[in-house]
C-alpha cells in the first residue's frame, strides 16, 4: 500500500509539472522559443504572492485572481519590449536574452527576499484529505492542483483548437509570413501568446508556494522538470505534457521510496531513457 | 604560362603584430612566478581558467551552434576524476590532468548521442539535465564525501609541491600550459579544414551538409574536443581549490553563466572574443566586487543589451570599424593585378 500511495501522490504532483510546462510548451509552439527564464519567472510569481498574501492577508489560493493578471500584463510588456526584438532565424539571440533573464531575476530576488526560504500559508486546506482505503488518502491541496492543472490545460487546448484567437496563433505559428499577410499583427500576438504563458505561470507559482518552501535559486530546476514534462509527453501535445508531468511525478515519488537521493536522479533517468529510445516522446502530435 | 593571377593569404598585417603580443605576453605570463605576487598569480590564474571555459564554449556555440549550459558537467567531472585518481588510485595529481581530459573525451561521445537528439534551445536545456545528473550522481558517491565534499589529503597536496609556493607555481604553470593548450587547439582546430567546415555550419547548416560537410560528425568532433578541455581545466580549478563538493563543481553560475555572458560580450563566434571578454569581465568584476548579488544583475543587463543592441559582441564592433582580424582563420584571395599581360 505505500508504494500505491508514492504512486498517487507522484501522479499529483505531476499536475504541478504540467502545469510548469504548460507555458513553456506555449510560447515554443506558437514562437520556437525556449523561455530559459520559465523556472525563475514561475519563483517570481510566487514571491509576488507572497508580497500580496503580506500586505492584504488575502487566502494565498484566492492571491492567483491579482497575481495572474499583473504577470500577464509583465509578458505582454517582456515581448513587445525584449524578445520580439530578438526572435529570427538565429536561434542564439532569444536564448541568450532569456538567460541572462534568468540570472538578473534570480539575483534580484536573492537582493529583495534574501536567501530565506518562504512559504506561503493556505490555512486548514494545507491537511485536509479525503481517506480512500486504509493507508491511503488523497491531500485536497494536491487535487485541486491536479484538477486545476486538467482545467488549464483543458482551457488552453479549447483556446487554442476552438477560437479565432488560437486559429490566429496557429497561423502564426504555421508560417508567421502568410499570417501576416492575411492581416494578423505577429508582435501583438506572440505577445498576447506570452501573457497567457505568464498567467499559467502564476498559477504554478502560486501552487508551488503553497506547496513547498521556495528561495531565489529555485527557478532552474522548475524550468528543468517543465521541460522533462514536454519531452517526455512529446512536443507540441498539450495532453501529453499533462502525462509527461504524471509519469515525471510517479518516477520522483518511486525513487524517493527506494532512496531519498533518488528522488531526482530517478525522474532525470526516466527523461534520458525517453530521449534515448523514444525520442519524440510517448504522444507526438500527429498532423493531419 | 604566366603565374596565377592571384595570391591567398592568411596572415593580416595585424594579425603579426597581435602574434608578437601574443608571444610577449605569454613570455611574461610564464615568468609570472619571479615577479607576481601571490595574490596576482590566483588572480591571473582564475583569469586563465575563464579564458580557456569561454573559448572553448566559443567553439560549440558560436560556431557549431551548439549552446550548451551544461558545460559545468565536465568542470565537475575533471575535478572528480581528479581527487578520484589521486585518493583512490595514487596518481600523481598533475598527471591526472591528462587522465581526466581523456575520460570526459571517452564520455562526451555517448552523452552527445543523446543530447544531439534535442535541437537549439531543448539541446541547451539537455545538457544542463546531464550536468544535474552528474551533480546527483557526484552527491551518491560517499567515498568522495557525498553531497557535502572532500578536501584533498594533505599527503597529496604535498606531492603537487613541498612547500606552499612551490604548489601554487606548480598548479600555476600547468594552468597556463593546458589554457595556452587550448587556444592553440582551438585556433588550430578553426584553420584546418574541419574549421571550414565548422565555419560552413555556422552561417548555413543546410548549404554545408549539401556541399559535402557531415555536420553531424563536424558537431560531434567538436564537442567532444570542448568535453574534454573544460574536464582538463576543471580538475585544475579544484587541485587549486584543494576542495571540491557537488554544489561547488557543477556551479552553473561559476562554470557556465559566467562563460557564457563572457564570450557574448566580446564578440560571440569571433576568436578573438573570448581574450576580451574575459578581460572585461574581470575588469568589471574587480571594480564591482562590492555589490555582492547585483554585480550579477549588471552583468547580466550589459550581456542582454550587447545581445540585442550589438550581437556581435565588442569585438564585432571593432572588426566592423578597423576590419581587424587579430588570429584569422579564414583565407583571403589577393590578386596580382600589378603583374604585366597575366
Amino acid at each position: 500500500m505505500v508504494w500505491v500511495n508514492a504512486i498517487v501522490q507522484g501522479i499529483l504532483v505531476g499536475g504541478l509539472y504540467a502545469l510548469f510546462a504548460a507555458g513553456l510548451s506555449l510560447i515554443f509552439g506558437v514562437m520556437r522559443l525556449v523561455n530559459i527564464a520559465h523556472g525563475d519567472l514561475i519563483v517570481l510569481a510566487a514571491y509576488m504572492a507572497l508580497t500580496c498574501v503580506t500586505l492584504t492577508d488575502l487566502n494565498p489560493l484566492l492571491a492567483i485572481f491579482v497575481v495572474a493578471p499583473f504577470s500577464a500584463l509583465a509578458g505582454y510588456a517582456f515581448q513587445r519590449l525584449l524578445f520580439n526584438r530578438t526572435l529570427g532565424a538565429d536561434i542564439l539571440p532569444p536564448l541568450l536574452v532569456s538567460f541572462g533573464l534568468s540570472v538578473i531575476i534570480q539575483n534580484a530576488l536573492l537582493q529583495i527576499y534574501s536567501a530565506d526560504s518562504r512559504k506561503l500559508n493556505a490555512g486548514g486546506i494545507e491537511i485536509a484529505s479525503i481517506p480512500i482505503v486504509q493507508g491511503l488518502s488523497i491531500g485536497v491541496l494536491p487535487l485541486l492542483m491536479f484538477v486545476t492543472a486538467i482545467l488549464t490545460i483543458g482551457a488552453l487546448q479549447f483556446m487554442f483548437y476552438a477560437t479565432p484567437l488560437g486559429r490566429a496563433l496557429r497561423a502564426t505559428s504555421d508560417d508567421q509570413d502568410v499570417a501576416r499577410l492575411m492581416g494578423y499583427d505577429n508582435k501583438h500576438l506572440y505577445a498576447i501568446a506570452m501573457a497567457i504563458s505568464l498567467a499559467v505561470v502564476a498559477i504554478a507559482g502560486i501552487f508551488l508556494a503553497v506547496r513547498t518552501n521556495f528561495d531565489p535559486a529555485l527557478g532552474p530546476q522548475r524550468l528543468i522538470f517543465g521541460f522533462e514534462a514536454v519531452i517526455i509527453g512529446g512536443l507540441g501535445n498539450l495532453w501529453g505534457t499533462l502525462a509527461g508531468g504524471v509519469i515525471l511525478g510517479v518516477a520522483q515519488a518511486l525513487g524517493a521510496m527506494i532512496d531519498p537521493g533518488w528522488q531526482l536522479l530517478a525522474g532525470h533517468l526516466v527523461f534520458l531513457a525517453i530521449l534515448a529510445f523514444r525520442p519524440e516522446g510517448l504522444f507526438p502530435r500527429v498532423d493531419g | 604560362m604566366s603565374g596565377p593571377a592571384f595570391t591567398i593569404a592568411r596572415a593580416t598585417p595585424e594579425s603579426r603584430i597581435a602574434l608578437v603580443f601574443a608571444l610577449l605576453g605569454l613570455l611574461a605570463l610564464a615568468t609570472g612566478p619571479y615577479w607576481m605576487d601571490r595574490n596576482s598569480m590566483r588572480l591571473v590564474g582564475e583569469f586563465l581558467i575563464y579564458l580557456g571555459l569561454a573559448s572553448l564554449w566559443n567553439l560549440l556555440a558560436g560556431y557549431a551552434g551548439l549552446v550548451s549550459v551544461g558545460q559545468q558537467a565536465y568542470v565537475g567531472f575533471g575535478g572528480y576524476v581528479l581527487f578520484g585518481c589521486a585518493m583512490f588510485l595514487g596518481v600523481p595529481p598533475l598527471l591526472a590532468v591528462p587522465i581526466a581530459g581523456a575520460t570526459a573525451a571517452l564520455l562526451s561521445i555517448p552523452v552527445s548521442y543523446l543530447v544531439f537528439r534535442l535541437k537549439g534551445a531543448y539541446f541547451a536545456i539537455g545538457t544542463w539535465v546531464v550536468a544535474e545528473v552528474f551533480m546527483l550522481l557526484a552527491s551518491q558517491w560517499q567515498a568522495m564525501g557525498g553531497g557535502s565534499g572532500v578536501s584533498l589529503p594533505i599527503a597529496i597536496v604535498r606531492s603537487i609541491g613541498s612547500t606552499r609556493d612551490m604548489r601554487e607555481q606548480m598548479i600555476y604553470w600547468t594552468t597556463l600550459g593546458v589554457t595556452v593548450a587550448v587556444l592553440i587547439a582551438v585556433y588550430l582546430l578553426l584553420r584546418s579544414r574541419w574549421g571550414l567546415a565548422l565555419q560552413a555550419i555556422r552561417d548555413s547548416e543546410v548549404a554545408a551538409e549539401s556541399s559535402g560537410v557531415s555536420v553531424a560528425s563536424a558537431k560531434r568532433l567538436l564537442y567532444v574536443v570542448a568535453c574534454a578541455g573544460a574536464a582538463m581545466i576543471g580538475s585544475l580549478i579544484f587541485m587549486a581549490k584543494l576542495r571540491i563538493s557537488p554544489s561547488s563543481a557543477f556551479s552553473v553560475n561559476d562554470w557556465t553563466a559566467f562563460v557564457i555572458f563572457i564570450t557574448v560580450i566580446g564578440g560571440i563566434g569571433r576568436i578573438e572574443g573570448p581574450v576580451i571578454g574575459t578581460i572585461l569581465f574581470f575588469l568589471l568584476r574587480e571594480t564591482l566586487s562590492d555589490l555582492g548579488a547585483s554585480y550579477l544583475i549588471v552583468l547580466g543587463c550589459v550581456a542582454v543589451a550587447i545581445m540585442l543592441f550589438a550581437p556581435k559582441g565588442i569585438w564585432g564592433l571593432v572588426q566592423d570599424k578597423f576590419g581587424w582580424q587579430l588570429f584569422p582563420v579564414g583565407r583571403r584571395l589577393i590578386l596580382n593585378t600589378n603583374k604585366e599581360g597575366a
